[in-house]
C-alpha cells in the first residue's frame, strides 16, 4: 500500500467530490437539452392553444393543459388546507407521545407508491363516492398521495421555528393562536413553501395513480366531473401508445418543465414576499 | 450610551407588588430532579438575587414562578407556589403570567418592528385602543430609556437594534402589560458592561414598585442591587437552596461554610 500524504489525500477527495457534483449536473443538463431541443420544434403559440387532433399527432395541449390545471388545483386546495391543520396540530397541540407513531405512519404513507393511491383512488372516490373517471376523483387521489409529504415538511418547518419565539410569547402570557397567527407561521413560510413545491412536483408528474381516477378522455372539460388528461398521461400515451407520437411527446414534456419551474419561482417568491410582510428578520 | 432618564411616576402600577412564597417545591424533568425541597418568601418590592454555579436549578426555579416550566413537556413540579396568598395553580396562565413578567438571558424580541413588539401582546391582552397602545409604548419605552433612542424609528426591525437596546426593549414589553412581579434570567449576561450598567440602574429604579427576582453569576451585581440573597448549590445531583436571607448578612456572615466559599470566590 502506498501511504499517501495527508495533503494529497484531501486533494484526491476534493477531486471526488467535484467529479461527483459534475457528473450529476451533467446528467440534468443532458436530460434538459434533450428535452428542449427535441420539444423546442413543436412547442409553439399554436401548440398551446389547440385542441389535440389524431390522437395527440396534430393539433395542441390546450385541454390537457386545463385538465392539469384542474387536478393540481383540486389536489392543491383540499391538501393545503388539510396538511397545515394537520401539521400545526401535531407540533403545537397534540401530546408528544403520540407523535412518533403519526410520524412513522405518515413516512411509510408518503413511501407507498403511487399506483396503490390509484387503486384505492379508483376504488373510493370514483366507485364508492360514485365520482366516476373524473378531474375530482383525479385530484382527490392526488391530494391523498401529497398529504403525507406536506404534512411532514410542513412539521419540520414548524420545529425549525426559534424556541426562543415560543418561550417569549408564552412568558407574555400570549395565546397559542395569536403566536402562530403572528409569529410562528410567518416564520415557518419557508418550510411550508418545500412542503407546497415537493407536494407539487410529486402531483404534477403523477402518471399511474391519475389513469385509474381522472381517465385519459383529451377534451376540453366542462366541469370537474369531467374526466380529463394531464400533461403527464399524454407523455405517456404519445410516446408509448401513438406511433410517431414522440415529436409532441418530447413537446408536452418540455411544457411540463417549464410549467414546473414557473411554479417553484411563483411559489418561493410568493412565500418569502409573505414572510416579509408579515416579520422583520435581518 | 446615554443613562435613561426615568419618568418614575409612569412607574408604578396599580397594586402593590405581591410576596412570593414557595412551600416544598421540587422539579425534576423526567427522572432527573432540578431542584428539591424549595421553602422560601420573597418580600414584597424587594430585589432578591439567585447566586449558585451553574447547574444548581437557578433558572429552572425561576421558571416555575409563572409556570413556564410547562412548555417543556417532561417537567413535573411538586410544592406550591403562593402570590400573596394565591396559589399560582389555581391562577389561570394568561393572567398570572401577565401579573408575572420575564426577562430572558438572551434577549429575545420578536422579529415585528419594535412598535409591534410591544403592541401585539397588549393587543393579544385585550388593549386595543390606538392612542392608549400609542401612549403606553411610549412611557414604557421611555421607562427604560429607550423612546429618544428609537422614536424616529418604530417601524424599524427590532433585531436591527443593538444588544443592550434588545434587553431594554424586552424589559419594556413586559412592563408595558403591568405585572407586579419580574423574574430576571441573568439579564445581563449576554451584554457588554456599558449596556449591563444602563440594565443594572435600571432594574435598583424598580425596586419597590416590583418584587424582583434576578439570577445573576455577578456577585457583584448581588450585592450591589439585592436586598436578599439565595444561594444554591448542587448536593448529591440536586439543586437545593442553601441559604437565604439579606444581601448584606450573606455576603459579610454566611452561615454555611458552602456560602462562605462561593461568594469568596473559593469554590463554585
Amino acid at each position: 500500500m502506498v501511504r499517501r500524504h495527508p495533503a494529497g489525500k484531501e486533494q484526491g477527495a476534493t477531486l471526488m467530490v467535484w467529479l461527483v457534483a459534475l457528473g450529476i449536473t451533467a446528467v440534468f443538463l443532458w436530460l434538459l437539452s434533450d428535452v428542449i431541443w427535441q420539444g423546442g420544434q413543436a412547442v409553439n403559440g399554436a401548440f398551446l392553444t389547440q385542441a389535440p387532433a389524431k390522437a395527440g399527432l396534430e393539433g395542441g395541449i390546450a385541454p390537457i393543459l386545463v385538465s392539469t390545471g384542474l387536478v393540481l388545483g383540486v389536489c392543491i386546495g383540499v391538501s393545503l388546507p388539510l396538511g397545515l391543520g394537520t401539521a400545526v396540530f401535531l407540533t403545537e397541540f397534540s401530546p408528544q407521545r403520540s407523535h412518533r407513531v403519526i410520524r412513522l405512519s405518515l413516512d411509510i404513507l408518503a413511501g407507498v407508491p403511487s399506483i396503490v393511491f390509484g387503486l384505492f383512488g379508483n376504488a373510493f372516490f370514483s366507485r364508492v363516492l360514485g365520482l366516476g373517471f373524473s378531474i375530482l376523483s383525479g385530484g382527490l387521489t392526488l391530494a391523498c398521495m401529497v398529504l403525507p409529504i406536506l404534512i411532514r415538511s410542513i412539521q419540520v418547518g414548524l420545529v425549525n421555528v426559534p424556541r426562543e419565539y415560543r418561550q417569549a410569547a408564552a412568558a407574555l402570557g400570549l395565546s397559542r393562536l395569536g403566536t402562530l397567527k403572528t409569529l410562528i407561521l410567518p416564520a415557518a413560510l419557508p418550510g411550508i413553501a418545500v412542503g407546497i413545491l415537493l407536494g407539487i412536483g410529486r402531483a404534477i408528474a403523477e402518471t399511474a395513480a391519475l389513469i385509474f381516477t381522472s381517465g385519459y378522455v383529451d377534451r376540453m372539460p366542462t366541469s370537474l366531473l369531467d374526466s380529463g388528461r394531464v400533461l403527464s398521461i399524454h407523455i405517456f400515451d404519445l410516446a408509448m401508445n401513438i406511433p410517431g407520437g414522440e415529436q409532441n411527446a418530447y413537446g408536452t414534456a418540455l411544457v411540463l418543465v417549464i410549467l414546473l419551474i414557473v411554479i417553484n419561482t411563483l411559489v418561493s417568491w410568493f412565500a418569502e414576499r409573505f414572510r416579509q410582510s408579515k416579520l422583520q428578520i435581518l | 450610551m446615554t443613562s435613561p432618564t426615568l419618568s418614575p411616576q409612569s412607574l408604578t402600577t396599580d397594586h402593590q407588588p405581591p410576596s412570593i412564597w414557595v412551600k416544598q417545591l421540587s422539579l425534576r424533568y423526567g427522572r432527573k430532579v432540578s431542584f428539591a425541597n424549595v421553602d422560601a418568601q420573597f418580600r414584597a418590592g424587594q430585589i432578591t438575587a439567585l447566586i449558585g454555579p451553574s447547574g444548581c436549578g437557578k433558572t429552572s426555579f425561576l421558571s416555575c414562578l409563572n409556570r413556564l416550566h410547562e412548555l417543556t413537556p417532561t417537567a413535573q413540579l411538586a410544592g406550591q407556589v403562593y402570590l400573596n396568598d394565591c396559589d399560582t395553580e389555581t391562577i389561570p396562565l394568561t393572567p398570572l403570567r401577565r401579573q408575572v413578567g420575564m426577562l430572558f438571558q438572551k434577549p429575545n424580541p420578536f422579529p415585528l418592528s419594535i412598535y409591534r413588539n410591544l403592541a401585539f401582546p397588549l393587543k393579544e391582552h385585550g388593549i386595543c385602543d390606538r392612542t392608549h397602545i400609542h401612549h403606553i409604548i411610549e412611557t414604557t419605552l421611555t421607562d427604560v430609556g429607550l423612546w429618544a433612542e428609537v422614536k424616529d424609528r418604530l417601524k424599524a426591525p427590532a433585531l436591527s437594534l443593538s444588544g443592550g437596546q434588545q434587553q431594554r426593549l424586552c424589559l419594556a414589553r413586559a412592563l408595558a402589560l403591568k405585572p407586579q412581579v419580574l423574574l430576571m434570567d441573568e439579564p445581563c449576561s449576554a451584554l457588554d458592561p456599558l449596556s449591563s450598567e444602563v440594565i443594572e440602574d435600571l432594574i435598583l429604579r424598580l425596586k419597590g414598585i416590583y418584587t424582583i427576582l434576578i439570577v445573576t453569576h455577578n456577585l457583584g451585581q448581588a450585592s450591589r442591587i439585592a436586598d436578599d440573597v439565595a444561594f444554591f448549590w448542587v448536593q448529591h445531583d440536586v439543586g437545593q437552596l442553601i441559604e437565604f436571607g439579606p444581601a448584606k448578612e450573606i455576603f459579610a456572615n454566611p452561615q454555611d461554610p458552602l456560602t462562605a466559599a462561593y461568594t469568596s470566590g473559593r469554590r463554585g
